[in-house]
């Protein structure tokens, strides 16, 4: 073969190759030069026959006009693939504005968000969980609890009773009962749960709710480490730019005794309709324990002082969530527990 | 306590506007339920005079009134009230005035005739009914007495107050009095307290025991009886200076007599009561109790049985009271009454509770002594009453009084130690300003060996030990001074482990779309129950909440009609709580953790099978079912027991449809309940890593054509047991019944994967493996193998 016949397939090719339409156009091509029986390759084949120093020249060339075919044709390839990948794409375009499948997380009910939150609060200030039972004695209920033999409370009318000696608990008090008679000093723990009261059902009624009473005892505990310790809850639950404010008040069980009040976190204590008016909202009750409380758990109370605190769970929720009837919390409609995803 | 400022300000003076006066009392503790104001917006309410009074022509009920209110020519005005007289002074709205309710008035024609403006009722002025006046309770508030007409009416009736209304806290009876929140005012506003004058009475009238004589049988009830008389006694209306202080302070001015005892009660906190001495037989009060089953008819007209016990106030023959609850009908003051028996009397308030819990009767004398009332009060309150029957001019008070009083020796002084205060409190208050904080509350202060030795004023019996003195400090200081810190020290929180094992089963549920719900945990007649019954509750709210749950299973299914009657097309829910049941024996209710699991709505039994299975491996356990066709509550083809390493949790399946519609839901409901403190008991939640697999594994699948009563929990014991150390895992992937595979026949298709841990298994030896299984499948379950 001569070398005007291989400028020929060359020429010939690059031709053909810009011409190609497809694929297959490409294919077809690549396999009538390059491809066992293919002009190029025969060529190649033909080389046997030469002089040597006619067949390195011609090899030289041949692999040259090889190469450059080769070139050619894996651009080509590129091109075509890269336009078969633009069509596919346009063919498999979605409406990304239909919904997505349908997967749906569970929600863990208000009430148990909300002690959850409380608790999360709390055990960062190394405060422990304790459980009780829901039906307990009179004297862990209100003996204990340095209520007195005569104290409304006490009443049918507002205590549910099993027998004339035990009780739904009314609070959860009597968890800090049983926790200073089984553990000495120091105490840090919070204790959540169900309570029960004599209270027909209405929209700031229940007769079952929830509460989470908190007990500390140690050296050196104060009114102020109280203060300190509520603030600083307060401020984690609804945010840093709550004042509080402590009222002098009266439990049994608590003296000094106060009531915590938070600057309304809706007006930001200007009055509004969620704190009637006033620009502050009561949140929980507290006070430093009693000495005859810290007596039935045989506390020395010269040396160790403490704290406790309660609150109403549904009313954190209510409040944080704006919440106007706490029957809803007890009639699981989902639409109402799917709020608190 | 509703206190009027204005009388309040006649004990103490106080420099401050209503607001402050109010900020400063809630933050001393004498929280505030609310203030009403009086006489604002009154603008055009005035006083006018009743001139003339005539029937309207064209009706049976109107009245046609000719009222001088200051100006040129009277008014006419139209009223349908039937108390007005001539010569009554009232209050009258003119045209335009807006009533504290919102009503414009306009003038009106009634029935033809003219009418200018209104003839108000008290209530319409914003007083509530139980404080109008017997006299014009159902009619427009007239009155004897009154100022020129056409003066404001607010003004010239010194109406324009503000009324405080505080919230006693039940450790502080003697906040319920107008000197009681007057000693607080002076204290909180470091002002003097000043108690009225009480005068020495008695000009005249002769001796109080030349009347009566008392005798008291029940000293532990009864500490002291005082007994005041009054002869000359004229019953009539009270001046209006103390019918409006009544009034404003939420009572119902009757007469002179009973007026000046509610007066007192209001005042000083003590009740009083009048008796009329004629009704005395004898001359002689018995304090005594009465016995049981005795009849008395109280002064409200009702006959009362009494039980044993119960305190009564008699004379020589009779009960004529019973003691600190209500008065007798049979010496009940009327309007020919001449001489009164004013009893000023300390009652024990147990003894009063029990009295009043026994009659199922409680009054305003009743809850105050049920509180506790200092005996010593008892003679100050004796004498004002006195003071004020000559003050009003209501009779002539007889020298001195019959004055019986048992007395206790006087508690000790309490002792304070200014630096025990400082601890508590976290302060650095100085002893002299402590000092100065009791003294304001009229506490006596001596020192001894660097502490304080404290007597505070009789009336203040909630005052018992230091504490008590430390949250007195403390709340005149104020509560706000003192400097919030965090408590020193610490401890590691740390969560039972019951506790911390529910948190992770809510969130495995609520992870696979189930929503927690939280229902009463109360049950009716009608509930499940255990072996040992009900735990009853004494007094329930009602038949429906009369025990405590044995079950969460009857509350989850009223969840789930809830949402199905609100047309929800599907629910998920859970719900962890208590159980409870009676004890063996004697000992306290049993309460256990239950876990009840639910859905409707696109759920089927496997739905539910599946999430039940993901909480046990939660849990670290492998679930396992066993049928379970008995149980009524479920479908008998469609309910399964879970297990656990051979251990019962409970049971779940596809609810029962005649059980499903009583709740109301109509749609395929799957529901459970797990014993999840026997689960949490069983739990294994240590972890431990096995190595992940480095040969490669050769899956196979295997198509089976079985008998309808083959479980797959059958073939997958074959499999297991076949495939030895090499099978890796087996997985169902499809069940299929159809005409193709026959009559009572299934076809079940799982996928299986071998693998070794030490090396690359052949071809060979998992086909060899492969058909092993199928023919122990062949043999012992009858299985073969479906067409391709």
């Amino acid at each position: 073969m001569r070398k005007e016949e291989l400028q020929d397939i060359l020429s010939e090719a690059r031709e053909r190759i810009a011409a190609a339409a497809s694929h297959e156009d490409a294919e077809g091509i690549r396999v009538g030069l390059l491809g066992k029986k293919g002009r190029l390759t025969g060529a190649l084949r033909s080389m046997g026959d030469m002089e040597p120093e006619a067949r390195k020249e011609f090899g030289r060339l041949a692999n040259e006009a090889r190469a450059e075919i080769e070139g050619l044709l894996a651009d080509k390839f590129d091109g075509f693939k890269a336009a078969a990948q633009r069509a596919r794409f346009l063919a498999e375009r979605i409406d990304v504005t239909e919904p997505g499948a349908d997967i749906s997380l569970g929600t863990r009910h208000p009430v148990t968000i909300m002690i959850d939150e409380i608790a999360r609060i709390f055990m960062g200030m190394g405060f422990s969980i304790a459980e009780g039972p829901e039906i307990e004695t009179v004297f862990n209920n209100f003996d204990a609890l340095n209520a007195a033999p005569s104290h409304p409370s006490r009443d049918l009318t507002d205590t549910f009773y099993i027998t004339g000696d035990t009780l739904l608990r009314t609070q959860t008090s009597p968890v800090q009962v049983r926790t200073l008679m089984s553990q000495a000093p120091p105490i840090r723990v919070i204790s959540p749960g169900r309570c029960f009261r004599v209270d027909s059902p209405d929209a700031t009624h229940s007769p079952m709710f929830n509460q989470v009473e908190g007990l500390l005892v140690d050296e050196g505990v104060s009114m102020a480490d109280l203060k300190g310790t509520l603030d600083a809850f307060a401020k984690s639950m609804f945010g840093a730019e709550v004042r509080t404010r402590f009222r002098p008040h009266f439990f049994p069980f608590t003296e000094p005794s106060a009531e915590m009040d938070m600057s309304c976190f809706k007006c930001g204590g200007a009055g509004c309709r969620v704190c009637k008016g006033t620009g502050w909202i009561e949140v929980l009750g507290c006070g430093m324990v009693h000495p005859n409380v810290l007596k039935v758990g045989g506390v020395d109370t010269e040396r160790y002082t403490g704290f406790a605190f309660g609150m109403g769970v549904e009313r954190m929720a209510m409040l944080k969530h704006g919440i106007d009837d706490i029957r809803l919390f007890y009639e699981n409609d989902m639409r109402f527990i799917e709020q608190f995803k | 306590m509703l206190v009027p400022l204005s009388w309040l300000k006649e004990y103490v003076s106080i420099d401050a506007d209503t607001d402050e006066f109010c900020g400063d009392m809630i933050m001393s503790g004498s929280n505030i339920e609310g203030v009403a104001s009086y006489g604002e917006g009154w603008d055009r309410i005035v006083t006018g005079r009743i001139l003339s009074v005539r029937k309207h022509e064209d009706s049976d009920h109107l009245l046609v009134t000719s009222v001088d209110v200051g100006a040129e020519a009277p008014l006419q005005i139209v009223t349908g009230a039937q108390n007005v007289y001539e010569g009554a002074f009232v209050p009258v709205a003119l045209e335009g005035c807006v009533l504290p309710d919102g009503t414009r008035i306009k003038k009106g024609r009634l029935r033809g005739v003219d009418s200018f403006g209104m003839l108000c009722s008290a209530q319409e002025l914003g007083f509530e009914d139980r404080t109008v006046p017997l006299a014009c309770r159902d009619g427009i508030w007239t009155m004897d007495e009154g100022g020129a007409p056409g003066t404001p009416f607010a003004e010239a009736y010194g109406l324009v107050d503000a009324v405080v209304d505080f919230d006693i806290t039940p450790n502080r009876p003697d906040c319920l009095s107008i000197i009681g929140m007057a000693r607080e005012a002076a204290a909180v506003f470091d002002s003097r307290l000043v108690c009225p004058e009480a005068g020495a009475g008695g000009r005249g009238g002769g001796k109080a025991s030349d009347f009566i004589e008392v005798e008291i049988r029940r000293p532990e009830l009864c500490p002291r009886y005082i007994a005041s008389v009054v002869t000359g006694v004229k019953v009539r209306q009270s001046p209006w200076w103390m019918q409006k202080r009544l009034m404003l302070a939420g009572m119902r001015p009757i007469n002179n007599i009973v007026d000046i005892t509610n007066y007192v009660l209001l005042e000083y906190g003590h009740p009083l009561h009048a008796f009329d001495i004629r009704a005395v037989e004898g001359g002689r009060i018995v304090v005594d109790t009465a016995s049981e089953g005795e009849i008395f008819t109280t002064l409200d007209g009702v006959e009362r049985a009494m039980g044993g016990g119960t305190l009564m106030i008699r004379d020589a023959a009779r009960p004529i009271g019973i003691a600190g609850v209500m008065g007798g009908l049979n010496s009940v003051i009327r309007d020919d009454t001449e001489t009164i028996l004013i009893e000023c009397a300390c009652f024990g308030s147990e003894g009063i509770r029990q009295s009043a819990r026994k009659l199922g009767l409680r009054t305003e004398a009743s809850a105050r002594y049920e509180k506790g009332v200092d005996p010593r009060l008892s003679e100050t309150a004796a004498a004002r009453a006195r003071a004020l029957v000559e003050l009003l001019g209501a009779g002539t008070v007889a020298e001195g009084a019959v004055d019986v009083w048992n007395r206790a020796e006087d508690a000790p002084p309490i002792v304070l130690r200014p630096g025990r205060a400082n601890m508590l409190l976290g302060t650095d208050i100085c002893p002299s300003e402590m000092r100065d904080c009791l003294e304001r509350l009229e506490m006596a202060v001596g020192e001894r060996d660097g502490a304080f030795e404290v007597r505070p004023p009789s009336v203040r019996m909630d005052l018992k030990e230091e504490v008590d003195l430390v949250e007195e400090v403390a709340r005149i200081y104020g509560y706000d001074r003192l400097r919030p810190t965090l408590p020193k020290g610490g401890c590691a929180a740390a969560v039972p482990v019951g506790y911390a094992l529910r948190g992770l089963a809510r969130e495995a549920l609520t992870g696979m779309g189930y929503n927690e719900i939280q229902t009463y945990s109360f049950a009716g007649p009608g509930a499940a129950e255990g072996a040992r019954g009900l735990v009853r509750i004494m007094n329930p709210l009602g038949e429906d909440n009369s025990a405590m749950r044995a079950s969460l299973l009857p509350n989850m299914l009223e969840a789930l009609g809830l949402n199905c009657s609100r047309k929800l097309a599907r629910a998920r829910a859970f719900e962890i709580g208590n159980t409870f049941a009676m004890a063996e024996g004697d000992g306290p209710p049993q309460e256990r953790m239950s876990l009840s699991i639910g859905a409707y709505g696109g759920a089927d039994f496997f739905a539910l099978k599946g999430a039940i299975a993901e909480l046990f491996r939660k849990f670290g356990l492998e679930l396992d079912c066993e049928a379970e066709c008995g149980e009524p509550a479920y479908h008998p083809g469609r309910c399964a027991r879970a297990l656990a390493g051979g251990r019962a949790f409970g049971l779940f399946g596809e609810l029962n449809p005649d059980l499903a519609e009583r709740h109301g839901i109509n749609a395929r409901c799957c529901a459970g309940e797990l014993d999840i403190e026997g689960l949490i008991a069983a739990a294994d939640m240590a972890r431990s890593y096995s190595p992940l697999p480095r040969y490669p594994s050769a899956e196979r699948d295997m198509a089976l054509v079985v008998g309808e009563d083959i479980t797959v929990r059958q073939i997958e014991d074959v499999m297991r047991g076949a495939g030895g150390g090499m099978l890796e895992s087996v997985r169902l992937f499809d069940v299929y019944r159809g005409r193709q595979i026959g009559e009572g026949m299934k076809s079940v298709a799982f996928s299986l994967v071998y693998r070794l841990p030490d090396r690359t298994l052949t071809d060979t030896e998992v086909s060899k493996r492969h058909g092993r299984l199928l023919s122990e499948l062949e043999s012992r379950l009858g299985a073969t193998l479906r067409d391709a």
